[in-house]
């Protein structure tokens, strides 16, 4: 529903004068959220960044509190008697959001002087002040949905939520989308069950489907379909969104969009200040090293990762709050957080991956409704530039492509029952329930909900040995408890979704002081940069050179868990090989993508470079239709190779290559390596494929068959490191393993050798295990993205068009530059072993 | 870090097809004090004169130990470990098994052991002289579980035991470190469990389904062979990869 026209009711008093004290006016849907608590209506509230959003999530809140009749809480509290107990819960995927809005909403309290509590609770909170909250609860806390999920686990949970009359969720958008969104779902799920009255509020940026986002915010009846409220606001003026088109040759492949350098920097000087929003943190450390070289007017630009020191990242949010910089180079680590009214660009860096990510992106810079805000992509290659094309065009048209609404998954829900057990027995029927009040898990069956119970409980493995150890047990009258209290402390340890990559604090000591091996003496101490990837920290040798942290480290020697570094006296880093997007292209703009190639008449509007390298790939192979797979073959150096472009993102292509590979092994046409990037994948190998096909003797239909999906995906799983990757995160989630296991195994290190061992043994021994379920199916949607190339393969059935050529075309050309860059043939140890192994021969016999 | 995947001709995996430029040899030949023995790719040592099979680490019962503790992992590690160690077994003519000690992960494994592990075990013991080497974790003698027991075994110019010696004499056979050895290959690691041997002296890997890793690089290496002169014979699917150890990549940690 539209709310431009909303009736203009007035805000009660002494909200009235405080508004008209600063000037404003309340907007539309302040006031309009402001109805719907009255008539106690769950609301979702879609509105961009800077319209008030946050504020008038609090506003109904603050207006009962005032007009409360008792006496004032806060007269209350320091007599030490209960209040009327906690009002308001305010959840945001951020601890940082919710001391900054804290922060903001104590403001208006002070200043109105209004008879209201507010508290924020997360990690960093002391345990004598959140005990304190338990006792005695502020009228509104703010948190984040860990620190929900550990206040529900405690006895005293009922009484705490008993008074709670809204849950205000920030950033519904980003939450849903990840397994916190489930967890949080349930934590929902629980609330409404104890407080039955209970409404809440969404706030979120604009999503494809908002119909099926406000159904997270209510209880869902089983066989019914239940939502809140939709607002939607109004979404100001349309942003001004450009491509560059740069004077610079454009590159046929890389992310680095280092050939635009000069003309970002003048950007940068032309505008007040400027957000550069990059994919991944190796690009963010090359961006703003490559800027400082250029820097001859020394702007203020600073460096924003999530890797980066807590403390300096806060440093630099301050000094971009004080407008004292010029630019900030980051990832999506600013994607969310407080508004910062002074951004007057955003410029993005490389592959936008989808429109709707774009444009909350480009409503960082200008948060006045009135004006436009103002935003230049920069490709960093030709395909990108067609991806850019593209998002500008859904940009404009306002088209969205956020993911659909999660299905819950088992490992999160796992989490919960246990947490539920912590917090007092239940009954299995009742909890079957709740939990299916639960948009994301409104699906769940009775056998699958049984399974989790049974894992929770003793494992839930056939062979029946654990009964003794189990974490939780029925009692005569059927109810669960735990059987130890010692299974709520490794509960509590243990809560949460996000399983951090291992990750390795890095030091800055001066250079020469590290010894000469691993274990070597090195002086302890040294500045804290901020932390790295385990894997990554492995893949270096003493000497090695990195960019991190803004500067060029020497890495110098490893110690337990940190890494020491000096600063290097170089010019060429060893940059962090480009590990890919977090974020897959959007299958929204790949289609987009598609149809753009396919339609020559719409090529004018491309640059000139890209129109040329479109044109010749034309003229010498063909671009495909929408809806086809071009299959192109070519010989190449003594090698054959074939080359595809489904348009599906590296994960998916990687799947699909992993699969190739081993069709085409069986159709004995040797194959030797695949390498794959966001919009194709190239195999090569000795056999001659376009020969094959021209013969008959391999048909693309078969090889593309969607069949490849059953045994031979099933055969690759049981290798797959991905797939440990991903069990071990649902083992971790779970409660299988530890985070932080008491007793020998604390290090790290050696929870992950045993979860891949874990892997192996459960796979062969009870295939269709609870765990093993619950990594396919994240599977499916996460590293191996199985679900978008099962769709891909479903859509090209029977349009495949495939064109032998006798060298590289066009368009391969991308993804042939990145052989040698990307890690080839992704799981083929064996085959990695035996060339190194051929490589020391070769050195030793030379 | 990659687990053995126990890969045997018919065994293979559907669509497993053969990886290409690597040889079909599921074994090398490692000579320890003038001894020729073979390494087979499950992680298993036979020395061919004696007709003897040696595994180390078996670390049976590691599950049922740690689900004691909290720790609910699948409770098929045995008959896991002794699957595999079933599946060598019937490819050589083995007269005498020689368990290098952590046979099992705690004194009370054995009698944890499941009524069809037992018999499992026993029905491997079948016909063969069993040695069941004293370890660390299992430092006396067990009840039920057949065999003979004890600390250390000579045999010819051969020494088995369960704790390398540091500068071991020559011949010596031992286990306990689960060597791990770790490469780099265009831009990714491979970390496999390995035979550590300088021709002088061999530590055996784990053979256990979830007995962990220790990097050959670490200290505890360089304890037993007396310098970084020794070389890792990682476990491939088909066949071993020799690397000499200063060429294998260090971790800093355990």
């Amino acid at each position: 529903m539209s709310i431009a026209h909303q009736d203009t009711s007035t805000l009660p008093e002494p909200f009235g004068r405080w508004f008209a004290a600063r000037g404003w006016t309340p907007r539309p849907h302040q006031m309009a959220l402001l109805d719907k608590a009255g008539a106690g209506r769950s609301t979702l509230l879609i509105a961009p960044t800077g319209a008030g959003k946050t504020l008038a999530g609090f506003l109904p809140s603050l207006v009962e509190l005032t007009a409360r009749p008792s006496r004032s809480s806060l007269a209350r509290s320091r007599t030490g008697t209960s209040g009327s107990g906690l009002h308001t819960l305010y959840i945001s995927p951020l601890k940082a959001l919710a001391v900054d809005i804290a922060r903001n909403l104590e403001q208006p309290v002070a200043e109105m002087g209004l008879p209201i509590r507010v508290e924020t609770r997360t990690g960093d909170t002391p345990a004598s002040k959140r005990m304190r909250q338990r006792r005695y609860p502020p009228d509104i806390l703010l948190t984040t949905p860990e620190q929900v999920a550990l206040l529900l686990s405690t006895a005293d949970a009922p009484y705490l939520f008993a008074t709670l009359k809204r849950v205000v969720l920030d950033e519904l958008h980003a939450l849903v989308t990840s397994k916190r969104g489930d967890l949080l779902s349930l934590g929902l799920a629980r609330l409404h069950r104890i407080a039955p009255s209970l409404m809440t509020i969404g706030l979120s940026a604009t999503v494809a489907a908002p119909d099926e986002l406000a159904r997270y915010l209510v209880p869902q009846r089983a066989g019914g379909r239940a939502q809140a409220d939709v607002l939607i606001a109004d979404g100001g003026a349309a942003p001004a969104v450009t491509m560059l088109d740069t004077a610079e040759r454009l590159p046929w492949a890389g992310h680095t969009a280092r050939h635009a350098l000069g003309e970002m920097y003048d950007l940068i000087s032309r505008h007040r200040t400027t957000l550069m929003f990059v994919n991944t943190r190796s690009q963010a450390e090359m961006l703003f090293q490559e800027l400082w070289r250029i820097n001859d007017d020394g702007l203020a630009i600073a460096l924003h990762h999530g890797s980066l020191d807590a403390a300096q990242r806060r440093r630099v949010e301050a000094a971009m709050a004080a407008g004292r910089l010029r630019a900030v180079v980051c990832t999506s680590s600013l994607d969310l957080g407080i508004d910062w009214g002074d951004v007057d660009l955003v410029i993005n860096v490389g592959a936008p991956k989808g429109a709707s990510r774009l444009m909350q992106r480009i409503g960082r810079a200008n948060h006045r409704l009135d004006e436009p805000s103002r935003a230049v992509l920069i490709p960093a290659n030709r395909f990108e530039v067609l991806e850019c094309h593209a998002a500008i065009a859904a940009v404009a048209e306002g088209a969205q492509d956020t993911p659909p609404l999660r299905t819950g998954a088992f490992d999160v829900l796992a989490q919960h029952v246990l947490g539920c057990a912590c917090g007092g027995p239940f009954l299995p029927d009742q909890l079957f329930e709740e939990v299916r009040t639960a948009a994301p898990f409104v699906g769940l069956t009775w056998a699958d909900f049984d399974a989790v119970v049974d894992f929770v409980a003793t494992g839930g493995y056939a062979l029946k040995v654990y009964e003794r150890f189990a974490k939780i047990r029925p009692g005569k009258d059927g109810r669960y408890r735990i059987s130890h209290p010692r299974v709520a402390q490794q509960y509590r340890l243990n809560v949460g979704t996000i399983v951090e990559e291992t990750m390795i604090k890095v030091r800055l000591v001066r250079s020469g002081r590290g010894g000469h091996g691993p274990t070597g003496a090195i002086a302890r101490g040294g500045r804290l940069l901020g932390e790295l990837e385990e894997y990554f920290i492995e893949g270096l040798t003493p000497g090695d050179t990195f960019v991190f942290s803004g500067e060029i480290l020497r890495f110098e020697a490893l110690a337990e868990d940190e890494a020491y570094v000096s600063r290097a006296h170089s010019d060429d880093p060893k940059v962090p090989a480009y590990a890919g997007g977090k974020f897959p292209l959007s299958t929204y703009l790949a289609a987009r993508v598609r149809a753009l190639i396919s339609e020559p008449q719409a090529w004018p509007a491309l640059p000139a470079q890209v129109r040329e390298w479109l044109g010749i790939q034309h003229w010498r192979s063909r671009v495909p239709l929408p809806g086809q797979l071009l299959v192109e073959t070519f010989p190449r150096a003594d090698k054959n190779y074939l080359v595809c472009y489904p348009f599906e993102g590296r994960l998916a292509h990687q799947t699909l290559g992993m699969l190739l590979t081993r069709r085409l092994e069986r159709a004995r046409l040797r194959p030797l390596g695949f390498v794959a990037n966001e919009y194709a994948l190239a195999v090569w190998g000795l056999g001659d494929a376009a020969f094959a096909i021209r013969n008959g003797e391999l048909l693309l239909a078969r090889l593309f068959d969607e069949d490849m999906l059953g045994d031979d995906l099933e055969a690759w799983l049981a290798e797959s490191a991905l797939m440990k990757r991903t069990f071990r995160q649902c083992a971790i989630i779970a409660g299988l393993i530890e985070r932080r296991a008491p007793g020998e195994e604390k290090n790290k290190r050696q929870m992950t050798i045993s979860t891949d061992l874990v892997y192996d043994v459960l796979r062969r021994h009870q295939a269709d295990h609870i765990l093993l379920h619950a990594a396919r199916q994240e599977a499916a949607v996460g590293l191996l993205d199985i679900k978008r190339l099962g769709a891909m393969l479903g859509r090209i059935k029977g349009n495949i068009v495939h064109v032998a050529l006798d060298h590289v075309s066009p368009l391969a050309v991308p993804v042939m530059l990145e052989i040698g860059r990307e890690s080839v043939y992704g799981e083929a140890s064996e085959q990695l072993l035996a060339e190194a192994e051929a490589v020391l021969v070769n050195e030793a016999m030379r | 870090m990659t687990q053995l995947i126990e890969v045997s001709g018919p065994a293979m995996l559907a669509g497993d097809a053969p990886v290409p430029g690597v040889l079909e040899a599921r074994e090398s030949q490692i000579t320890v004090a003038g001894v020729t023995l073979v390494a087979d790719v499950a992680g298993a040592l036979y020395w061919p004169e004696e007709r003897l099979l040696v595994v180390s680490d078996l670390h049976l019962e590691k599950g049922s130990s740690l689900a004691a503790r909290g720790v609910l992992l699948p409770p098929y590690d045995t008959a896991s470990t002794l699957e595999r160690l079933a599946g060598i077994l019937s490819r050589y003519a083995v007269h005498v098994v020689i368990a290098l000690g952590d046979n099992f992960h705690d004194p009370g494994g054995p009698a944890r052991l499941a009524a069809a592990d037992r018999a499992k075990l026993f029905e491997l013991l079948r016909g063969r002289d069993w040695i069941w080497i004293a370890g660390n974790h299992d430092p006396d003698p067990a009840d039920r579980i057949g065999g003979v027991f004890a600390r250390s075994l000579a045999l010819g110019p051969l020494l088995f035991r369960h704790e390398p010696t540091p500068q071991a004499n020559p011949g010596e056979i031992a286990g306990h470190l689960h060597p791990v050895a770790r490469v780099r290959r265009r831009g990714r690691t491979l970390a496999r469990r390995c035979f550590v041997s300088d021709e002088t002296r061999l530590v055996m890997p784990a053979f256990g389904a979830y007995a962990g890793g220790l990097n050959i690089r670490h200290a505890a290496f360089i304890q037993v062979f007396g310098a970084l002169a020794f070389t890792a014979h990682l476990l491939g699917q088909r066949r071993l990869y020799a690397f000499a150890a200063a060429r294998c990549l260090t971790d800093g940690g355990l």
